[in-house]
């Protein structure tokens, strides 16, 4: 529906380029209606995407829509054991994937399983008659794996009814100018990347995919497409940053918004890049899967204000993920579900339509006040602008204190000499856990373990001292930029890893 | 046509005008669109028909019209040449938030 209202808009505008290839609004449409009808005639149930950000992506989740079936962005870097026992799960169903895997993926049962080339070329032959499709609110759109970091990865369910409130709460539509375009270099197997489509279509902006990152890539392509908008991790963002620092001449004349979430944004990287592109707007989206992407933003002018300020607070603000979007409530409550005042630490909680709070064969898992425990742990200033200090899972106890990571990483990366670090919880004999750090320094000037412990120590209490820090080259992220503690917490215990 | 189902899609039986039910009221509403009822998405206009002149103000893709007390919500997915009423009333267009862009 999004895009046939996109189409009828502005059905000649560009809506898609993918390395040398376009698609116009039109096209798009029509190659959505064609593939739905493939995908009806062959009798599956749902549709899965195993690819990079290519074209089959937006065909895909437009023709799941259209054939009234969940669409599946599968994380084409599992192993082979890994997606067998993800597909299992959704057969019977449609794959998409790229020519290395179609042989290997045929031989699973009740599967169809079709190259991204040849489901392109049949999509884009429009030959097919499309079905009439259905707008059921209550129909499952989108189903997205989670990693899976403490068990088996849960399938998170979003409806349609979700997705079109996130679409119409956030988006305008047709508000995108003539030559508007959207960089989108996350994968499609995160929920920015399928928002970032959604969203690009419903405002009439050409989408611009990049398929493998890297921070050079990615500033040639924002350069040759022109592009005005983009949506990085805080990793990419820290990569690109530190490229343009080390070219005087490299700019970014057209990109007017860059919106950046999936992660904690360390300070000195956003200061950097604020420095470094000064006619960009910047904006931090905080937002989880089960919430149909973003919750909350912190704003372009908060951003700046916040640079430019030596009011404690507003300079604090570049930190927070800024306010609730409208129609999104978000509380801190305690333990016990108690909704916590300003500046009290406790577990961030979301109500709203666009909340889903819903896994495949688990049910809904909101409270029955309809919010959604988001196992985040934060808090909220007076003016309801949000913290977030981390997972919750992630809290070090010791000798019963609870101890945020996030806290002591905030002031570990004040320091000068450090350019990353995380803080993790380690088996200790006399408190149960003890702080650990992994640092990585800057190539600026080195520090001792005795120097970053009196910092700390300096700033926070002395219960929040690393007992135990580790100097590493770099740390270990997932490519949606999410820091694997998981593997940190490994190598400081000594594990082998 | 009882609008009181969101997601429900009805269609002008007088122009071209289209929408999405995106909320509804509890209670039963006679909306109507170029002075005419309103029908489902699957049915037919009669034919012939057109809009009455005092509702001809028109409808604009992508646009949301709200009733006064904020109940009633619609989402414009193809404009015609009929004005959006309930009864006699006529939906106003909600205004848009400027938001940055988060994707």
């Amino acid at each position: 529906m999004l895009l046939e209202m996109a189409t009828s808009a502005f059905s000649d505008r560009v809506a898609l380029r993918s390395g040398d290839d376009q698609w116009t609004y039109a096209e798009l449409f029509a190659a959505a209606g064609s593939a739905a009808a493939e995908v009806s005639a062959a009798g599956t149930e749902r549709l899965a995407v195993i690819d990079v950000s290519s074209p089959a992506v937006p065909v895909g989740l437009f023709a799941s829509a259209w054939a009234g079936i969940p669409f599946v962005p599968l994380n084409y870097r599992l192993t082979e054991g890994e997606l067998e026992s993800l597909i299992q799960r959704i057969t019977p169903a449609y794959l998409v994937t790229d020519t290395d895997r179609v042989a290997t993926l045929s031989k699973l049962p009740n599967t169809t399983v079709a190259s991204r080339r040849a489901f392109l070329e049949q999509a884009g032959s429009g030959t097919a008659p499309p079905p009439s499709w259905p707008m059921e609110p209550d129909a499952i759109a989108l189903l997205l794996f989670t990693s899976g970091t403490t068990g088996a990865p849960k399938a998170a369910v979003l409806r349609h009814k979700h997705l079109i409130s996130y679409i119409l709460g956030s988006v305008e539509f047709g508000a995108a100018g003539e030559d508007d375009a959207t960089l989108v270099s996350v994968p499609p197997y995160h929920v920015a990347g399928v928002a970032a489509i959604l969203s690009s279509v419903y405002a009439g902006r050409r989408i611009v995919q990049l398929p493998n990152f890297s921070a050079e890539a990615w500033i040639d392509l924002a350069r040759r497409e022109r592009v005005t908008h983009a949506f990085v991790v805080p990793t990419m963002l820290a990569r690109i940053v530190e490229c343009l620092e080390g070219s005087d001449n490299l700019d970014l004349p057209c990109l007017r918004a860059l919106a950046y979430g999936g992660g904690k944004m360390p300070l000195p990287v956003i200061e950097r890049a604020l420095k470094r592109l000064p006619g960009t707007s910047f904006t931090n989206a905080y937002g989880l899967t089960e919430t149909s992407s973003t919750v909350s933003v912190l704003g372009p002018a908060e951003h700046r204000a916040a640079l430019a300020s030596d009011d404690e607070t507003a300079k604090r603000r570049l930190a927070s993920v800024g306010r609730p979007l409208p129609g999104v409530e978000v509380e801190i409550q305690d333990e016990a579900g108690r909704p916590l005042g300003p500046g009290e630490r406790g577990e961030i909680h979301v109500r709203g339509e666009q909340v889903s709070g819903e896994y495949l064969g688990q049910g809904v898992t909101l409270g029955p006040d309809g919010w959604f425990a988001t196992r985040d742990g934060g808090s909220m200033d007076a003016e309801g602008y949000l913290f977030v200090d981390g997972r919750i899972d992630d809290v070090i106890v010791r000798g019963g204190e609870n101890i945020s990571p996030g806290e002591i990483e905030e002031v570990l990366l004040e320091h000068e000499a450090v350019a990353d670090c995380a803080v993790v919880g380690v088996p200790d004999e006399h408190w149960g856990e003890a702080v650990a750090a992994a640092i990585v320094l800057g190539k600026d000037r080195p520090a001792s373990p005795e120097e970053l412990r009196t910092w700390v120590k300096d700033r926070l209490r002395s219960s929040r001292t690393p007992e135990r820090i580790e100097f590493s080259k770099g740390l270990p992220y997932s490519e949606t930029g999410k820091l694997l503690r998981r593997k940190v917490r490994a190598q400081l215990r000594g594990d082998a890893s | 046509m009882d609008p009181r189902k969101p997601g429900t899609r009805l269609r002008s039986a007088v122009c071209d005008t289209e929408v999405m039910v995106i909320a509804a009221p509890a209670v039963a509403i006679e909306l109507r669109c170029g002075g005419a009822p309103m029908i489902d998405i699957a049915e037919s206009p009669p034919p012939g028909a057109s809009c009455h002149p005092d509702a001809k103000g028109g409808t604009a893709l992508g646009k949301r019209y709200v009733d006064e007390a904020g109940d009633l919500e619609l989402l414009c997915t193809k404009p015609g040449e009929g004005s959006l009423t309930i009864a006699k009333t006529p939906l106003t267009v909600k205004g848009a938030k400027p938001l940055p862009s988060s994707d």
